[in-house]
């Protein structure tokens, strides 16, 4: 009795199981459904708001995945500086031609002997949430950037030559030489001349942060909308983790008439073949991640672009080991390798052959582009003649005591599997195959190639540098003997040298001469193989228009529009 | 019964403790760190970052600070997303995965039983065929080609459903078919199996010569006993399909918590890595003792000691 009744309890469940099924998940996609109705309700009243108020229109774009952090101090990736860039503006901008040009502040000025620097800041000047914004934010940001309880990744190379910055990253802050004289002048003192030092005042690491939200949230405070207070173009309405960003326009921001957009919304893919779907579709009208096989099919179209940006993809040779410490092995190894292949075949032609270490983009101290004036206007290698190369450099090997590659140790290639890096691993197999040279090829996860390389436990490595900032000495520094990111150990006394003098002068042609002849020195060593520059590619809708892509990789939506 | 309940949960105390620990060792021995980029921090910014997690103490010491934390309930900050903590990671992150993962064991239980016995009753005819020729595919096609199927058909060609977030419920229409086709076709195989074995059983035989309807039958004797092995799959399944799926997560751009487990690995961010991992383990222990009791009750001869 006991077990029938049980049975028909069961049945009775099952059914009900089966029928609720349906209605559970019904329930469930109508909660998810009202849930978001919500999301999207305040989204669609956002938008209204935008509408009413501004006549703004919603700008979707996809430029990464989740960023790690969007707090300026703590930012080191591109995608996140993609959206900084938005949300906060610096004492300077870089303006669509390269240019520095006024931001928060209206005029600056630099002491004769190039120590002093003064930002005069514009009128009435405000946050997102309406408050004031003085020069003491600026002071107050500046410091924490130097704070070792903060420990922002990029101090050093934007306040390292700011005087008092060695006390403050230990713990002293007011040491650090920033200063408001009043409520609108900032002024820096420098310890040695740093004639790029505008280019860093308008680096997002030294964006101003308000002191209120950050003491009163945290590390949290660049999490969440309500707490995300900036002085940018746009300020931070959502933030979905893994999903969107959401910036609004900011009408508190002192060109708010100019900001046609009502809001700029971030979608958070990582994935290439999704993000081209959602282009398809359009439910973005921008993505930066096109899948690769997707290319050969974009060629001509008119919203497929490629730009170049300030950087190389370069490998890397391990200088203090054998045969690597030999001049002549190291050209010959580079001139064996045909450039115009690699980036216009193996690569797409989303990378540039590069005769250079220093691509297209570079600024030159004295104006214009720092590649033109690179030795003599010549380029380094002549990309365009591969068979010349190869027979230099078969010569070279012979004269460095391997003719014909004999008696050369078999060498490895270390590299990690992402984008075309094992495609150019083969590639190099085949192209150093034909100086009778053995290449292995070592494919090594992300996170542990990073550290192999940098510890010297490598032979020849895959390397790539992509400028912050587009003065020459920011991809140069790398080369130095005491750099951390000199994985190859370069160790040129004269490059060094070449290097200091550009940094101990304020002239413009001397700060020239000594960058070039730093360029000269390491091409002259081969202290690295450059291979290709990097472009940036992306698809973009022609209706969209003010938009532009600056050399740094970062797209500037702020004075964009929708054109219907 | 109690006796059982209060044994397993100080077993799976043991079981979770035992993984975590494992995972504290192993996550450290592997090269790399969660600090690393491809332009070389500073050492002084480095060091400051480690002293600020305390990742510059010995490992002993590290591992009991972090044991001694997680036991209050507190799994610390992330490494990598800075701001912050495992524990709102955890809580906005899974209840996303959990609705899509939650449907998608719904309709793959709802679809796969009734089709597994459908295949049962109908053995070696065309009904039969065609619904294991649909389990075949289910379990050889991953995911992911089951997504960009869906997205360039119903997406991207038809324009029929949005092809990324969950802001409508058309947005959860094809992750959840993608997340429920593996576990659907693997439940109507488990499902035609066991029902075939059951209709063979001596029971089935007198059932039938007592004269008793087709229904009564299927629903009072074979489903119930047939059920059992899919009541033991359902257990793991529930908790792997709970706490999301990477792969579909990423086509569909859905925020859930299956990108975080293999995020957090790649990425070196050790507190989510451990986050996750006791997050997991304590899911698929707590699944494993409902499955238990659900024998229980679903076979009554079946001892729980």
């Amino acid at each position: 009795m006991k077990k029938k009744f049980l049975a028909i309890l069961l049945t009775a469940a099952m059914v009900a199981g089966l029928t609720a099924c349906g209605s559970s998940a019904d329930q469930s996609s109508q909660n998810a459904a009202t849930g978001e109705t919500t999301q999207s309700g305040t989204e669609d009243t956002a938008d209204a708001a935008a509408t009413t108020t501004e006549g703004g229109k919603e700008l979707a774009v996809q430029v990464g995945p989740d960023p790690e952090t969007i707090d300026p101090a703590l930012n080191s990736a591109v995608d996140g500086g993609n959206m900084l860039l938005h949300a906060f503006e610096c004492l300077l901008t870089v303006d669509q031609d390269g240019n520095l040009a006024p931001g928060q502040a209206e005029t600056w000025e630099t002491s004769e002997d190039g120590l002093t620097w003064t930002f005069h800041l514009r009128d009435g000047l405000k946050w997102s949430d309406g408050s004031d914004l003085t020069a003491n934010d600026f002071v107050y940001s500046w410091k924490r950037v130097c704070d070792p309880l903060v420990a922002a990744p990029y101090a050093e190379t934007v306040l390292g030559m700011v005087k008092g910055y060695s006390e403050a990253i230990e713990g002293n802050l007011d040491a650090l030489a920033v200063s408001a004289s009043d409520d609108k002048t900032l002024v820096v003192e420098l310890d040695t001349p740093c004639p790029y030092f505008g280019s860093l005042a308008a680096f997002a690491t030294l964006s101003p942060v308000q002191q209120a939200t950050v003491e009163a949230n945290g590390d949290a405070w660049a999490t969440a909308p309500e707490s995300y207070i900036s002085n940018g173009p746009f300020y931070m309405t959502e933030w979905v983790p893994g999903s969107h960003i959401t910036f609004s326009k900011n009408p508190n921001y002192w060109n708010a008439d100019a900001i046609k957009l009502g809001a700029l919304k971030f979608v958070l893919m990582e994935d290439p073949n999704a993000a081209y779907s959602a282009y398809q579709t359009g439910e973005v009208m921008m993505i930066k991640d096109v899948p690769t096989e997707e290319i050969p099919s974009l060629d001509g179209n008119e919203e497929f672009y490629i730009e170049p940006i300030i950087g190389t993809y370069y490998i890397s040779l391990n200088i203090e080991k054998e045969p690597f410490d030999d001049v002549n092995v190291r050209k010959a190894l580079s001139l064996a390798i045909d450039r115009e292949y690699v980036a216009g075949t193996l690569m797409q032609g989303t990378y540039t052959a590069a005769s250079n270490f220093m691509g297209p983009g570079w600024a030159d101290p004295t104006g214009g582009d720092f590649m033109e004036k690179a030795n003599g206007g010549k380029p380094y290698i002549d990309t365009t003649n591969f068979e010349a190369n190869l027979e230099e450099a078969k010569k070279l090997l012979a004269e460095a005591g391997y003719p014909n590659g004999e008696g050369f140790p078999t060498i490895s290639y270390t590299t990690n599997d992402a984008g075309y890096h094992t495609v150019v691993a083969e590639y190099l197999q085949q192209a150093w195959a034909e100086l009778g040279i053995d290449l292995e090829v070592n494919i090594v996860e992300w996170s542990s190639f990073t550290p192999m390389r940098r510890s010297g436990d490598f032979e020849v490595a895959r390397n790539g540098w992509v400028g912050d900032y587009s003065d020459p000495s920011n991809m140069l520094d790398v080369l130095r003997s005491t750099n951390g990111n000199n994985d190859g150990k370069y160790n040129s006394a004269v490059f060094d040298a070449a290097m200091d003098a550009s940094n101990q002068t304020m002239d413009a042609a001397e700060r020239s001469k000594a960058l070039h002849e730093a360029e000269d020195a390491l091409m002259d060593d081969m202290g690295c193989i450059p291979l290709a520059y990097y472009n940036d590619f992306w698809l973009q809708s022609s209706k969209i228009t003010g938009m532009w892509h600056s050399p740094y990789g970062y797209w500037y939506f702020m004075y964009a529009d929708i054109t219907e | 019964m109690a006796k059982y309940v209060v044994k397993r949960i100080a077993m799976a105390i043991v079981t979770i403790w035992a993984v975590a620990t494992l995972t504290f060792f192993l996550m450290n021995m592997v090269p790399g760190g969660p600090f690393l980029s491809e332009k070389a921090v500073s050492p002084q910014a480095m060091a400051a970052l480690e002293a600020k997690y305390g990742l510059d103490k010995p490992l002993s010491e590290q591992y009991v600070t972090y044991m001694t934390d997680a036991l209050h309930g507190d799994f610390g900050d992330s490494l990598k997303q800075r701001g912050r903590t495992v524990m709102s990671i955890i809580q906005t992150k899974f209840p996303v995965s959990a609705k899509v993962g939650g449907m998608s064991i719904l309709v793959a239980f709802c679809v796969g039983v009734p089709l597994g016995c459908v295949a049962a009753l109908n053995r070696g005819k065309f009904l039969d065929n065609l619904i294991s020729v649909i389990a075949t595919c289910g379990i050889a096609v991953p995911s992911f080609v089951v997504c960009t199927v869906l997205m360039y058909f119903l997406g991207v060609n038809l324009k029929l459903l949005p092809t990324f977030g969950l802001t409508s419920w058309k947005h959860y229409v094809m992750p959840v078919m993608a997340l429920s086709f593996y576990p659907m076709a693997y439940i109507m195989r488990l499902m035609r199996s066991s029902m075939l074995d059951v209709l063979g059983q001596d029971y089935m035989r007198t059932a039938r010569a007592k004269g008793l309807g087709q229904f009564k039958i299927l629903f009072k004797h074979a489903l119930r006993n047939a059920i059992l092995p899919v009541i033991t799959y359902l257990g793991p399944l529930t908790a792997y399909t709970l706490v999301g799926s990477f792969i579909v997560e990423k086509i569909f751009t859905i925020p859930g918590l299956g990108g975080e487990f293999v995020g957090s690995i790649t990425s070196r961010d050790y507190t989510v890595i451990m986050g996750t991992t006791i997050f997991l383990a304590a899911l698929m222990v707590v699944m494993n003792v409902i499955v238990d009791i659900l024998y229980k009750i679903v076979d009554p001869r079946i001892k729980l000691n």
